[in-house]
């Protein structure tokens, strides 16, 4: 009951990843695809964390945290670039 | 299968509903500031209840769940913030339908919607 459960969330969490690929790919201007992107790097931490549920491997997570340091620093170095430049 | 891991498989899909709903707004959304308002905040939440979830179902992993959502839940709103500022200095346009923006000098007209 607890893997159907964690099936359909991940599931659901593609098609948010999905969704959110759209307006990467339809976006009018920069930020539209910036914040699109920070969006698929969140949802991503919780399907990396879902699959570590169903690989029962704790060391996965450490790829969460370093995935998410990952998607911190590419927004933030690309509003640097937009205000003020490199 | 204890009541702790049903409680915390059906958290994960409350948070992972959150998440769907913030991309269902990203894709609807008019505008350039709407959407970092429904896209970021609602991913925000949904992630920390999934891992709150998850944390909830394997209880050994603790330590680092509780550095996971933390980390998320720093992060995550300063990027947003970040990304905004910028966003208006570059001039992007805003909505059709807006009343007040405090950032400016410019003034708005109410439009009456039928």
């Amino acid at each position: 009951m607890i893997d159907t459960i964690l099936t359909i969330a991940a599931v659901l969490i593609m098609i948010a990843i999905f969704l959110s690929a759209y307006r990467f790919i339809i976006g009018p201007d920069l930020v539209d695809r910036v914040i699109s992107f920070d969006v698929i790097g969140v949802a991503s931490i919780a399907l990396i964390t879902i699959i570590t549920h169903f690989a029962n491997r704790m060391i996965y997570l450490d790829i969460a945290i370093v995935y998410g340091l990952l998607s911190f620093l590419g927004v933030i170095i690309i509003a640097r670039y937009l205000e003020k430049g490199l | 299968m204890e009541i702790i891991e049903i409680i915390g498989a059906f958290t994960t899909l409350i948070g992972s509903i959150f998440i769907l709903l913030g991309s269902v707004g990203m894709v609807r959304m008019p505008d350039f500031y709407n959407r970092i308002q429904t896209g970021t905040k609602a991913s925000t939440l949904g992630t920390m209840l999934s891992l709150l979830g998850i944390g909830l179902i394997h209880l050994d992993w603790g330590g680092k769940i509780v550095v996971l959502i933390l980390f998320v839940l720093m992060t995550n709103p300063v990027s947003s913030h970040v990304i905004a500022r910028a966003a208006h200095f570059t001039k992007i346009s805003l909505t059709g339908k807006t009343v007040v923006d405090k950032l400016t000098k410019k003034k708005f007209k109410l439009k009456k919607d039928n």
